[in-house]
């Protein structure tokens, strides 16, 4: 019985994270372009007159998008049309159950507390299983709309899904190979912790290959041509209103996210720190909470004190004047709380069960903290790059990204081969 | 208690089952997909006897199984994409080019 | 528990196979296919054979049913043009036979001794032990298999042309 209730906690607790990832990725897109694009992004949507930078906008979107009339148009094959949201949000949620956040923790009776919900044996093939489901999503969407933009629409997509499964399956064999194992834990063990043997230096075609067949897979420019607004009307999702449009554009971010979290695991080290193994991390970890804290308390005084002097009364003549306010005082107030109290009671002195759980927490941070970099480029590249033509896309796939990695493929079989060679 | 019984029952259902689909139906697509029921129901039967016998051999023929049926399949659909280009129907009783 | 798991895997497997037959549309059939698939995927998870349940869903699930319903949805049958088959005295005598066969093949079955599995050890059916078995005891195979999928890939390609 603890067994299933452990389960459970490890299977919901990264879905509200991720979940709860969610509308910060969309205030990340909004307010990023607006920053690369040179404008000043959503600043409107307040509570009570708390706008937080833009962030009540998710919300907003949220309320809209649930209080939308509900349309199902009268030709649809009504069973596939009210399927396809729903698998494509759901394979997209599920991807994440084999993702590693932390080192595993050693229990008392001898097993291993693992910081993923499945460590499953064959745990990257079943990463790639499930975004090969999530072609099905779109593939219906597309055909059951009776709709003829929604159905090239679907079938563009899907193709291109297709295409670059391949070199991201190649890609993803060479990382298998230089690792030794399919589980992904083990494939985060082997990258150690210095940063020089992570597997985006030693393997760095591969690295650049599953990149960009991971933006052809989360259907993110520049190969969102099936979803283009100016080409397509919208592609596979024209017919869809409210809260199925809205499980379309989650499964989209959530795709991001978890395609990010992929990429970190596979080639950026995963939960691994730069420079510091497990074992001296957790031998240290009191040391480096009290640091950490002290760092931390004075980062939130000072940002807190930099917000407070730019309050200007009158600038914008509403409540936005007081936002700088809203958010600098707590700044300042939990700044001062941890500076105080990490001085007060000086050193920590922890037990080794605490010195773990604190190492993991560090770890999941990290890990988090990496995502959402990889998150942010993913947002990057879409608002500079122009997009990609469809005939350019399928090139690109099949001609230069398939050759590319057969090649990657077989240059580290012939370099591992030499160095057990060597080693002889 | 599961035996090797309920394994071997299920895949002889399985078996028959798409045997009968395949005979009687007339659309070539349909008939396409009991051709992969079928040869599912041998691999639920070689992996189940391999976990019968404690060997791993039924388990590897099984993945060759699942590579073969790959290939078929996708030798299969062009030749009915070819079939549907010249007669433009997949209703098998409507290719009678070779009939007596 | 292991029971309500078998039962459940394989009345889904079953049922959906049973309403692929019977379906009309070839897209529902291919998604009852899918869904079926899952079904039996979970009882290749049952026997210990975690591997071969992973590329099961990869393989089939992911990639020959996507090519299925690729080819369905660019052929673009009609509706009104799929509703012919129906059930006459043929049929039905095809399904007697097959019920026939069905009845043989348990009561073969049948004479097996009755023993529950015996246990195997935790490696039975990792993605180690497979590799060891087939680059050890089935490494020609594997390497016809890798030919016969280059020759399945020219061949795709070619049927796929356009004689222009």
């Amino acid at each position: 019985m603890p067994v299933v209730l452990v389960a459970i906690i490890k299977v919901v607790v990264p879905l509200l994270v991720i979940l709860n990832l969610l509308p910060l990725m969309i205030w990340l897109e909004r307010k990023g372009s607006a920053f690369i694009q040179d404008r000043p992004g959503p600043n409107r949507a307040q509570i009570l007159g708390v706008r937080l930078g833009g962030l009540v906008h998710s919300l907003a979107d949220v309320l809209k998008l649930l209080f939308k009339e509900d349309i199902i148009p009268n030709h649809v094959n009504k069973i596939f049309y009210l399927a396809a949201p729903v698998i494509t949000l759901f394979v997209a949620c599920v991807t994440f159950i084999v993702i590693p956040f932390a080192d595993a923790l050693p229990l008392k009776n001898g097993g291993f507390f693992t910081f993923q919900a499945a460590d499953l044996n064959a745990g990257i093939l079943y990463t790639l299983a499930m975004t090969s489901l999530g072609v099905y999503g779109i593939m219906l969407a597309g055909w059951s709309s009776n709709n003829k933009f929604a159905l090239l629409g679907g079938l563009r997509s899907s193709a291109q899904m297709i295409s670059y499964e391949l070199s991201m399956g190649i890609a993803v064999l060479t990382v298998v190979m230089v690792s030794g194992s399919l589980s992904l834990n083990d494939i985060v063990l082997a990258q150690g912790a210095n940063p020089l043997t992570w597997n985006c230096l030693r393997l760095l075609p591969a690295c650049l290959v599953f990149i960009v067949a991971a933006f052809a897979e989360t259907n993110r420019s520049p190969f969102d041509l099936p979803e283009g607004e100016s080409e397509l009307v919208a592609g596979y999702h024209v017919e869809y209103s409210s809260m199925k449009f809205a499980m379309f554009f989650m499964a989209e971010y959530i795709n991001m996210i978890v395609a990010s979290a992929l990429i970190v695991t596979l080639f950026f080290g995963g939960w691994q720190i730069p420079f510091v193994d497990t074992a001296t991390l957790r031998d240290n970890a009191d040391k480096l909470v009290y640091y950490s804290a002290l760092g931390f308390g004075s980062f939130s005084l000072l940002v807190g004190l930099i917000l407070v002097t730019k309050f200007k009364k009158g600038y914008y003549g509403d409540s936005r004047d007081y936002e700088v306010l809203v958010l600098g005082v707590p700044a300042i107030l939990v700044g001062l709380l941890l500076l105080v109290g990490t001085l007060i009671n000086g050193h920590f002195y922890f037990g080794t069960e605490a010195k773990q759980i604190w190492a993991a927490l560090f770890q999941i941070g990290l890990f988090l903290a990496k995502t959402l970099f990889m998150c942010w480029v993913f947002i990057w590249v879409r608002w500079t790059l122009p997009r990609f033509r469809y005939d350019q896309l399928m090139t690109l796939g099949w001609k230069y990204m398939l050759p590319t990695s057969l090649v990657t493929v077989f240059a580290a079989a012939l370099v591992m081969l030499l160095m057990s060679q060597q080693d002889q | 208690m599961i035996t090797i019984h309920h394994y071997l029952i299920l895949s002889a259902l399985l078996f028959c089952l798409g045997l009968v689909g395949l005979v009687v139906r007339k659309n070539l697509l349909i008939m396409f997909m009991c051709l992969e029921v079928l040869l599912n129901a041998v691999n639920l039967t070689l992996i189940a006897l391999a976990r019968y016998f404690r060997v791993m051999d039924g388990q590897v023929v099984a993945f060759f199984v699942m590579a073969v049926a790959a290939v078929e399949a996708a030798i299969g659909l062009g030749i009915l994409i070819n079939v549907f280009r010249t007669r433009q129907s997949v209703k098998t009783t409507d290719l009678t080019a070779l009939q007596g | 528990m292991e029971e309500f798991f078998f039962y459940l895997f394989a009345s889904v497997t079953v049922g959906l196979v049973l309403l692929m037959i019977v379906q009309d549309s070839p897209v529902a059939s291919a998604m009852c296919l899918v869904g079926a698939f899952f079904g039996l995927s979970g009882l290749y998870v049952l026997l210990s054979a975690p591997f071969v349940a992973v590329m099961q869903i990869l393989v089939y699930a992911g990639a020959i049913m996507v090519l299925f319903v690729f080819v369905i949805m660019l052929l673009n049958l009609k509706e009104h043009e799929l509703v012919y088959d129906r059930m006459n005295l043929k049929r039905v005598v095809v399904l007697f036979i097959g019920l026939g066969l069905f009845a043989f093949l348990t009561k073969l079955f049948l004479r097996i001794p009755k023993v529950e599995f015996a246990a195997v050890e935790a490696s039975f059916g990792t993605v180690k032990e497979v590799g060891r078995t087939m680059f050890v005891n089935y490494l020609i195979p594997f390497e016809l298999i890798g030919i016969l999928l280059l020759v399945g890939l020219v061949g795709a390609v070619l049927l796929g042309r356009r004689e222009e």
